[in-house]
C-alpha cells in the first residue's frame, strides 16, 4: 500500500476540518469456529493494533469467543463488474465510491 | 495518483436507466454504483442525521447513568447508552461509503449545520425517564427504522439491520422498567404517568409534519430511501402503543384519543406543530446543551486523536528505519494482535 | 452469555434473514425471556455451582470486609469511569470505557452480594417489606465513612490522560492481586477472581496501549500524561498497605496481602514506562489522617460528592422496585 493512497493521508492534505482523522478500516469476524470470517463494519483506528482493540470493542462488545480480521479499507482490492462507476472506472478498484481515497486539488470546488 | 473522471465512456441515460431499474426491482444500490448525485447527497443527509441522533442520544439518558437506582439498572443503562454509540458508529460508516467521513459530518453537527432527532432537546427530569424514552422514544424510532432494513442503499440497510435488532431490547427494557414501577410503590406510579405526560407528545413529533407539510418524502419514497409516509408511520405508533398503555395502567394526556371503528385507528388530537417547529429551529429546552455538550468532547478530544496518528506516524517511521527485515516484523505483529483479540475474547 | 453480537454476524451473513416481525413486535416473549435486556447486562453467573459456604478458618465477618473492600474498590471505580460516557475522544473509545466500566461493575455486584452473605449485619436496614437487594442496600445506602475502596478508585476525573493512566495503574495492581486471588480457598472468592483477571489484562492492555501511544505521540500528549501520572503518583503507595483484615484473610488462604504484589506491580508498570520512554514519577505517598486511609473508610472530599449523586434516586425510594 502506497502511503499517498491512504484516507488518513489523503484528508490530512484535504482541508483543516479533516485533518487528523484516524484512517478507516474494515472489521472481519468469525463468530464461531467452522465458520468463515464474515464482514460486519468498519470503524476507525490510527493503526492496525488500534483498529484491532477497537474491534473488539465494537463489534464484539463484550467477551465472545470470535477471531477478528482488520484491515485498512483503502488496502482492498475491488472488482464488482455489476458495479458500474465511471468516475473512477479507470482506476475502479476500490472498495467504496469514496472520494476521501482519491487525492483532490484543494483548489478543485464543492469537493 | 489522479482521478481521471471520464464520462464519455458512459452513456449517462444507461446509467440512469441502470439506476432507476435496480431501484424498480427493489434491489440495492451499493457504494460502487453510480448514483443521482442528489439520491447521494439525500442519503448523506439522512444517515447523518440519523447517526447524530444516535450520538446525541446518548445525553439525555446518559444523564442518570450515575443516579440509576440499582447496580443492575446502572449495568443496563450503561450498555443502553454506550449500544447508541455503537449505532452511531455504524451509521457514520455507512455515510462514509457515500464519501463523507465522520469528522466532517461530526464539524457540521457542532456547527449547527446539520440536526438531530428534536426528541433529543427535551430534558431528563427523572430516572424514570429512562423508561419512558425506552418504551416511547425507542418504541417511535422502530416504527421509523424497521423499513429502513429495507432502504435501497445497500449500507444503509444493514447498518439498519444491527441497528433495529438492538433497538428492540431497548424498548423492552424501557417498557419493563415502567412495569416493575407500576409493581412498586406510589410515588414510582405517580412518577411514571408524570413521565409519560411529558414524552407523549414529543414521540408523536419524532415522525416528523404532516405529511402535506414534508416537501422531501415523495422524491425520497421514489427512491426508495423512505417507505412509508410520517402520517401513516405516526398512527402506526398511536396504534401500538395504546394497547400498551393500557397493560401498564397509564393514560396518554389527549382526550381526542379514541378508537375510531370505521377507520379501524385510533383517532388522536393534533399535536402542537408551533412547538415542534420551535424546537426543530433551535429553541429547545436542551438544544444549545446538547450541541455543546457534543462540542466540548470532540474539541477536547482533539489533542488525543492528533496524538494517536502520531504515535502511528512515528511507529512506522521507526519501523521503516530499523531494517529491511520491516516486512516480517509487520507480519510478527498482525499475529500477535490477531492472537490478543482471540485470546482475551474467551 | 446468550445475545452476543457474534449471533447477528450470521444473520448478517445471510442478508436478508431478518423477518419484518421480528422487529415490529418488540414485545412478542416480554416477561417470558428476559434473558435480552440489553448487551453486557446479564453476564453469565460465574458463580453458578459454586460453593458458596464459608470456608473453615476464616472469621466470616473478616470475609465480609475483605469483599466489601474489593466490591467498594470496583464499584466506586466503575462510577468514576462511566462519567465518561458521551464524552470520550471518539466513538471507539466511548465504548471501549464503557466496556471497562460494565466489567468493573459486574464484579462489584459479585463481590458485594459475597460480603453481604458472608455478614448480613454489614447490610443497612431499610423499612420492613423493603424489596431493595443486598447488593443494592450496600451500594446506596452506605455512608462514605463506611466504603472501604482505596482512594484512587475515588479520585475525579481528569482529562483522557489522566483516564489511561488510571486505569494502567488500577488495573496493573488489581490484577497482580487477582491472580493470586484464583487460587483462593473460597471458591466464590476464587471464581470472581477468575473471571476479573481475563476482563483486567484486557483492560491493562488497553492502557498500556494509549500510555504508551500518548508518551510517543505529540508533544501535547506527552506532556498530559506525564501531569497524569504526577497527580496520581500520590495514591499508589496506598495500594500495596496492608490492613488488618487484609493480612487476616491472607493468612487465612482467602485472600491476598497486597504487599505480597508491590514488586510484580512495580516491575510491570516500570516496563511499560520504559516502552513510553518515560520515568516513573517520584512523588511521596498521600498521607491519610491519624493513619487512616481508604481502606478504613477515611476519604477524600471526592467519595461524599459522589455518592451523593449515586444514591439520591434509590435513597428517594427506600421501598422501591426497580
Amino acid at each position: 500500500m502506497s502511503a499517498e493512497t491512504s484516507p488518513g493521508s489523503a484528508a490530512a492534505g484535504k482541508t483543516p476540518a479533516t485533518r487528523g482523522e484516524w484512517p478507516l478500516y474494515e472489521v472481519f469476524v468469525r463468530g464461531k469456529r467452522g465458520l468463515n470470517h464474515v464482514h460486519v463494519g468498519s470503524l476507525h483506528a490510527a493503526d492496525d493494533q488500534m483498529a484491532i482493540h477497537h474491534a473488539r470493542d465494537v463489534y464484539t462488545r463484550r467477551n465472545e469467543g470470535v477471531s477478528l480480521w482488520v484491515v485498512r479499507s483503502s488496502s482492498i482490492t475491488a472488482s464488482s463488474p455489476d458495479e458500474k462507476d465511471p468516475m473512477f472506472a479507470p482506476s475502479g478498484d476500490k472498495v467504496y465510491r469514496h472520494p476521501t481515497f482519491y487525492d483532490i486539488p484543494a483548489d478543485v470546488p464543492h469537493m | 495518483m489522479t482521478t481521471q473522471i471520464n464520462e464519455n465512456q458512459f452513456d449517462a441515460t444507461e446509467l440512469e436507466a441502470q439506476f432507476a431499474a435496480t431501484i424498480k426491482a427493489k434491489d440495492r444500490i451499493e457504494p460502487r454504483d453510480w448514483m443521482p448525485e442528489k439520491y447521494r447527497k439525500t442519503l448523506v443527509r439522512q444517515v447523518a442525521q440519523h447517526a447524530h441522533s444516535e450520538i446525541i442520544g446518548m445525553q439525555p439518558e446518559g444523564n442518570w447513568i450515575s443516579r440509576a437506582p440499582s447496580l443492575r439498572r446502572k449495568a443496563i443503562l450503561l450498555a443502553k447508552v454506550q449500544d447508541e454509540a455503537g449505532h452511531g458508529l455504524y451509521l457514520y460508516s455507512a455515510a462514509e461509503t457515500l464519501g463523507a467521513t465522520r469528522n466532517e459530518l461530526t464539524e457540521k453537527l457542532i456547527a449547527g449545520k446539520q440536526k438531530y432527532s428534536s426528541i433529543f432537546n427535551y430534558p431528563t427530569l427523572a430516572y424514570t425517564d429512562v423508561g419512558t424514552i425506552g418504551w416511547l422514544v425507542d418504541g417511535a424510532a422502530i416504527c421509523n427504522q424497521v423499513p429502513l432494513c429495507r432502504t435501497s442503499f445497500g449500507p444503509y440497510g444493514r447498518a439498519m439491520i444491527r441497528v433495529c435488532k438492538e433497538e428492540s431490547f431497548h424498548q423492552r427494557q424501557g417498557y419493563e422498567l415502567l412495569m416493575t414501577m407500576m409493581r412498586g410503590t406510589e410515588e414510582q406510579r405517580a412518577s411514571v404517568q408524570e413521565s409519560v405526560n411529558r414524552f407523549w407528545w414529543p414521540s408523536l413529533m419524532m415522525f416528523g409534519p404532516p405529511d402535506d407539510d414534508s416537501p422531501n418524502t415523495e422524491q425520497s419514497m421514489e427512491w426508495g430511501i423512505k417507505t412509508h409516509t410520517n402520517d401513516e408511520l405516526r398512527q402506526k405508533f398511536v396504534d401500538m402503543s395504546v394497547p400498551q398503555a393500557e397493560a401498564l395502567g397509564v393514560t396518554f394526556p389527549d382526550d381526542g384519543l379514541k378508537w375510531n371503528e370505521e377507520r379501524g385507528h385510533y383517532d388522536f388530537s393534533t399535536p402542537d406543530w408551533d412547538e415542534f417547529w420551535a424546537v426543530v429551529k433551535g429553541n429547545g429546552p436542551c438544544n444549545e446543551q446538547r450541541v455543546a455538550h457534543r462540542k466540548r468532547a470532540w474539541d477536547e478530544g482533539a489533542w488525543v486523536r492528533e496524538a494517536a496518528l502520531a504515535f502511528a506516524e512515528n511507529t512506522a517511521a521507526d519501523a521503516a528505519d530499523t531494517d529491511t527485515a520491516a516486512d516480517t516484523d509487520t507480519a510478527n505483529t498482525a499475529d500477535t494482535t490477531n492472537t490478543t483479540a482471540e485470546e482475551t475474547a474467551k | 452469555m446468550t445475545n452476543e453480537p457474534s449471533i447477528h454476524v450470521d444473520h448478517d451473513e445471510a442478508g436478508a434473514n431478518i423477518e419484518h416481525g421480528d422487529h415490529e413486535n418488540a414485545y412478542s416473549g416480554l416477561l417470558v425471556n428476559d434473558a435480552h435486556w440489553a448487551f453486557g447486562t446479564d453476564f453469565e453467573d460465574p458463580l453458578a455451582g459454586v460453593d458458596t459456604t464459608v470456608p473453615s478458618g476464616v472469621d466470616p465477618k473478616d470475609l465480609a470486609a475483605y469483599c466489601l473492600m474489593l466490591g467498594d474498590d470496583a464499584l466506586v471505580f466503575s462510577q468514576r469511569i462511566s462519567e465518561w460516557c458521551s464524552s470520550a475522544p471518539d466513538l471507539e473509545e466511548d465504548i471501549a470505557l464503557a466496556n471497562i466500566a460494565l466489567d468493573l461493575l459486574g464484579q462489584s455486584r459479585l463481590l458485594l452480594a459475597r460480603s453481604a452473605a458472608a455478614d448480613p449485619s454489614l447490610v443497612p436496614q431499610l423499612p420492613e417489606g423493603s424489596p431493595v437487594p443486598d447488593e443494592d442496600r450496600l451500594a446506596f445506602f452506605r455512608e462514605d465513612l463506611a466504603f472501604r475502596n482505596v482512594r484512587l478508585a475515588e479520585v475525579p476525573n481528569g482529562d483522557f490522560a489522566e483516564a489511561v493512566a488510571k486505569i494502567l495503574i488500577y488495573s496493573t495492581w488489581r490484577l497482580a492481586i487477582f491472580e493470586r486471588l484464583q487460587s483462593s480457598r473460597d471458591s466464590v472468592l476464587s471464581a470472581i477472581a477468575v473471571k476479573g483477571v481475563k476482563e483486567m489484562s484486557y483492560h491493562r492492555d488497553f492502557a498500556g496501549r494509549w500510555v504508551l501511544t500518548l508518551a510517543r505521540g505529540t508533544e501535547e500528549s506527552k506532556t498530559r500524561l506525564l501531569t497524569a501520572l504526577e497527580g496520581l503518583w500520590p495514591l499508589w503507595g496506598e495500594l500495596f498497605e496492608t490492613h488488618p483484615v487484609e493480612a487476616s484473610v491472607a493468612a487465612a488462604g482467602i485472600g491476598v496481602d497486597p504487599a505480597e504484589v508491590a514488586d510484580e506491580a512495580g516491575v510491570i508498570l516500570d516496563q511499560v514506562f520504559a516502552a513510553a520512554g518515560i520515568e516513573r514519577p517520584e512523588r511521596g505517598a498521600l498521607a491519610g489522617v491519624r493513619g487512616e486511609r481508604g481502606r478504613d473508610g477515611l476519604h477524600t472530599e471526592a467519595l461524599s460528592k459522589m455518592l451523593a449523586d449515586m444514591q439520591v434516586v434509590a435513597r428517594q425510594y427506600p421501598e422501591g422496585q426497580w
